[in-house]
């Protein structure tokens, strides 16, 4: 189960953008949608297509009340979440507001 | 094909599938294959009201395109076992890239 040496010196090098994800991996991400949509939550899973699987989710949606000119924000919480990779816009360590 | 085998160990627990257009669908993972298609069985939707295109239907097949999110129950999820599946993929994938 323990890692080669070899595996450790792969693990540790970091050259394309997905690595940056790996270095996240079993820490707490902030991902942005498409649909103007957010979620943080800890990242257990990722793959080339940005497909995710997170745990403790809170997803933020953006609502526009057209008519009232408000933006409205809608929180869901989840306990363990896939997301599909092709709505991922960006992954990112969580900066808190 | 790291999410095609997660699914697959998914295979009879019961999630809900929130599609693009915003409807939400919960069943019981039947099926799944390479491009994330999902078979539902016994489904319910999760607005009825809002919702009423699928009151007479019991199984569904899901393009994976228009999938959003797979909610699934946390306890039957693995997270040691992923992150390390995760990781290797990451190696596979860059050994198929790289290599030059």
């Amino acid at each position: 189960m323990a890692d080669t040496s070899a595996d450790q010196l792969d693990n540790a090098i970091v050259s394309e953008p997905l690595d940056l994800v790996r270095l996240s991996l079993n820490e707490r991400v902030f991902v942005k949608l498409k649909g103007d949509r957010e979620i943080r939550g800890r990242l257990h899973a990722y793959d080339s297509h940005c497909n995710l699987v997170l745990s403790d989710v809170e997803e933020t949606v953006y609502v526009m009340d057209d008519d009232l000119e408000d933006l409205k924000t809608i929180k869901k919480q989840s306990e363990m979440l896939f997301v599909r990779g092709d709505a991922v816009v960006l992954i990112s360590p969580p900066s808190q507001s | 094909m790291l999410f095609f085998s997660f699914f697959k160990t998914l295979i009879d627990e019961q999630v809900i599938v929130e599609l693009k257009n915003d409807m939400s669908i919960r069943g019981t993972l039947k099926s799944v294959d390479q491009f994330l298609n999902i078979k539902l069985d016994n489904i319910s939707v999760v607005d009825e009201v809002k919702y009423p295109h699928l009151s007479a239907v019991k199984n569904v097949f899901i393009r994976g395109s228009v999938v959003r999110y797979v909610h699934l129950p946390a306890a039957v999820v693995d997270t040691t076992l992923l992150e390390d599946a995760t990781r290797k993929e990451a190696a596979a994938q860059a050994s198929k890239m790289g290599g030059r």
